[in-house]
């Protein structure tokens, strides 16, 4: 085993800076929406939080992944995704406003209408106010398990490794990876489907989690490589890890549109009424080029970019399509979100702005602070080395 | 070996590590026609070599948009404009239907033509000797060594010099390679018995094995659900109905069918014209049902106007227009009569119209007819 040649560095404050300001301006203009247009701010609301919930859950997600499969290129910057899956704890703390605000966003919510509407009756025992309480409640709950499971243990490793660390851990995720699909499943039917309760799409949750790994992957791979160019990695990653990055994330655009188009196609296909509307809504007026405009913002850019081989390895074009993905992954929700709120033609104004400004700045405060007095390897992983001289 | 010609100077070695600095050494030289052959891919290898990126990557390209260009526009071209059919109320352009197949057609022929641009272009496919082949090297190198060989087609080289240079940098085993033209331009005769025999067995098996499959094992058991239905099969015998055995039943005596269609006046056209008369009062709606029925059974001849102009035109004895004086002046019944009875080529429509739909379709002939020949009256 060869000797570990890192020395840590504490993050720059810049970051720090960015990010409280970037947050703090997010929540003035939320502060203002809530106070002047509360409805479209709720909405917003909801993509801060499914958003933030990509990246942390996201996050966790490949921290099991890489125990589950004895991934060894990864260990080298697992530190990144365990600092990131902190915002997990974020999640819960976005969605209070969205709690106080269930009336508005949610038409199920209303009894009295659902009472007179024979499809929203049956879907009673789940749509309702308590078990949706007592489901998103069951989620956060066990993101935190499981962030102390898979991502909280590992620092202590770095001073005092123990041996049975990893056998444990990759029991672990095995165990995970079923709830992680369905804690998953559950928030993306709850907080995204139930916007719109008539409407149903058994593959919706998988849709959510094509877009929830792109952008998880997304920010891991800027954080590895603005972190690596200023060397706070030590030798952690090279050129190979880069096109590790470029591969999944090319993989990964596909996975979405496969998926993405999976759920057209079939309700295309069969054209029942109670399916087809949902795409309708997305259809009427300006909405119809924001809905071609997925298709070339979420597949056929990051496609085109990440296509030829020397540019999955190029940290430039890295960066700039890993950024794309954020923003890709911020139109998708936007496009499930906002239609709706405004029926008929899109809108976007100031307020729309306050999610990303919000998910941006909070996950760089949070990663700044949690970083603080920790290493950015897992110098107690004994398959470090291994990992840093990962070659294809 | 008759013409013996030189083709390179191999070196063999020992470890993975010393072969990436040969291969750095070598190129570092100059040397620009050399190849390195070891049992197996070792990383770093093009880089040492300095190889530039394959040109694989754009056959791929090329042939993946040819597919997904020829997929799109065959589809387009039979769906929407060869042979246009209506499929579960889509339009004739169904592009989100066209997209799985595209997609399967680009990665079919991505990979397809990739593997034999690779074959064909690359590895000069029908030629398979190579002056490597069978020599003490390429034994040694395809189990257990690492090997280097510079071809003495290089500028640089010279054979006493490579010799020296190779044994130099660390070679444990240095050895000249030769070849003699004659077997190198060996070509392969592909009509030897044995590979003709190959062919023609293995198409007859192949052959054989589909057949079997598609036409027998198909329809065994148990893929043949679908064809043991509970129904009779008409004209076979069956038990069900005691007596006769008959699968098909005929009514009983003494009776008539509530939809017959029994013609009283075969064969007496005349009587038909004078004792028939149209049941029907000339509403939107049996006008309507008339043209459906007009322009389904009688259009294909007698043309959409009743001219006799129809698309079968040519084909057939041409039918009369109905606008003639003579079918003018029949009554309704003389009508309904043709269609019941046919004439001369025409044949009898009874089993295709019931009565209500035959003197819908006289009403609506009779509306073509005013149409042609408008009265003065009908412009006011």
């Amino acid at each position: 085993m060869t000797a570990i040649n890192y020395q840590r560095k504490e993050l720059p404050s810049i970051m720090l800076k960015t990010g409280v300001l970037l947050f703090l301006l997010g929540l003035i203009i939320a502060l203002l929406g809530y106070a002047i247009d509360h409805e479209r701010a709720a909405f917003n609301g909801v993509i801060l939080l499914m958003f933030v919930m990509s990246v942390g859950l996201g996050s966790l997600f490949l921290i099991g992944l890489e125990y589950l499969v004895g991934a060894d290129w990864s260990v080298s910057f697992r530190r990144i995704m365990e600092i990131l899956a902190i915002v997990v704890f974020a999640v819960p703390v976005f969605s209070l406003p969205l709690f106080a605000n269930l009336h508005t966003l949610f038409h199920w919510t209303h009894i009295e209408d659902v009472l007179k509407d024979p499809i929203l009756k049956n879907k009673m025992p789940y749509l309702n106010e308590m078990f949706f309480s007592i489901r998103s409640t069951v989620a956060f709950v066990l993101m935190f398990i499981f962030w102390w499971l898979l991502a909280g243990r590992s620092f202590g490793q770095d001073s005092s490794p123990r041996e049975d660390f990893r056998k444990v851990t990759v029991r672990i995720s095995a165990l995970f990876m079923p709830i992680f699909a369905i804690v998953l499943t559950i928030m993306a039917v709850d907080w995204l489907m139930s916007l719109e309760p008539h409407w149903f799409s058994t593959i919706f949750g998988v849709y959510y989690f094509a877009g929830t790994f792109s952008v998880a992957l997304a920010v891991v791979t800027l954080f590895a490589i603005y972190l690596n160019e200023n060397s706070y990695l030590g030798e952690g990653i090279g050129g190979d890890h880069y096109y590790n990055f470029g591969a999944l994330l090319f993989a990964f655009t596909n996975f979405w549109a496969y998926i993405a188009f999976s759920q057209f196609l079939l309700i295309w296909y069969a054209n029942l009424p109670e399916e087809t509307f949902w795409y309708l809504h997305r259809w009427e007026g300006s909405w119809a080029v924001v809905s071609i405009g997925i298709i070339i913002i979420h597949f056929i850019v990051p496609y085109a970019v990440l296509l030829p081989q020397p540019a999955k390895s190029d940290p430039k074009r890295l960066k700039f399509i890993a950024w794309w993905l954020v923003f890709a992954h911020f139109y998708d929700l936007y496009w499930l979100v906002m239609p709706t709120y405004s029926s008929g033609g899109a809108v976007f104004g100031w307020m729309e702005i306050y999610p990303v400004l919000i998910s941006l700045g909070t996950i760089l405060i949070l990663f700044y602070y949690f970083a603080k007095n920790k290493n950015l390897l897992p110098i107690g992983d004994p398959k470090l080395p291994k990992s840093i001289n990962f070659h294809l | 070996m008759k013409n013996k010609m030189i083709y390179g100077v191999t070196g063999i070695f020992d470890t993975p590590d010393e072969i990436i600095s040969a291969a750095k050494q070598v190129k570092a030289i100059g040397f620009e026609r050399f190849d390195v052959h070891t049992p197996y891919p070792i990383h770093g290898m093009p880089k040492a070599m300095k190889l530039g990126a394959s040109p694989l990557g754009y056959f791929a390209l090329v042939f993946g948009l040819t597919g997904a260009f020829a997929a799109f526009a065959l589809m387009t071209y039979l769906m929407g404009y060869n042979y246009p059919l209506i499929i579960s109320g889509k339009p004739f352009i169904p592009i989100p239907a066209f997209i799985p197949v595209t997609f399967e057609v680009t990665v079919l022929l991505a990979s397809v033509g990739t593997v034999l641009a690779m074959l064909f272009l690359l590895f000069k496919f029908p030629n398979n000797s190579h002056p490597l082949h069978d020599t003490e090297y390429i034994k040694r190198v395809s189990s257990d060594k690492f090997g280097i060989c510079i071809e003495a087609k290089d500028e640089k080289f010279r054979e006493d010099e490579v010799i020296e240079f190779l044994k130099s940098i660390g070679a444990k085993h240095v050895e000249v390679i030769y070849y003699d033209n004659e077997t190198l331009n060996f070509k392969v005769n592909i009509f030897e018995w044995k590979f003709v025999t190959f062919l023609v067995v293995s198409a007859l098996v192949v052959s054989g094995a589909t057949y079997i499959v598609l036409n027998k094992l198909m329809f065994a058991s148990p893929f043949n659900w679908m064809m043991e239905q509970n129904r009779i099969d008409a004209q076979v015998e069956s038990k069900f109905f005691g007596k006769d055995n008959f699968s098909m039943r005929v009514a009983p005596v003494g009776t008539v069918s509530r939809n017959s269609n029994q013609f009283k006046f075969s064969g007496q056209p005349e009587l038909a014209d004078a004792k028939l008369v149209n049941p029907l009062i000339p509403t939107e709606e049996n006008l309507r049902k008339g043209m459906k029925k007009y322009d389904i059974y009688c259009s294909p001849c007698h043309g959409y106007h009743g001219l006799g102009d129809a698309r079968l035109n040519g084909q057939f004895p041409n039918p009369p227009s109905l606008h003639s004086e003579k079918v003018r002046n029949w009554g309704d019944g003389h009508i309904f009569y043709v269609i019941t009875e046919g004439q001369n080529s025409m044949p009898s429509y009874s089993s295709q119209l019931t009565n209500e739909e035959k003197w819908a379709i006289v009403l609506y002939v009779r509306a073509l007819q005013r149409a042609m020949n408008a009265k003065e009256e009908d412009l006011k």
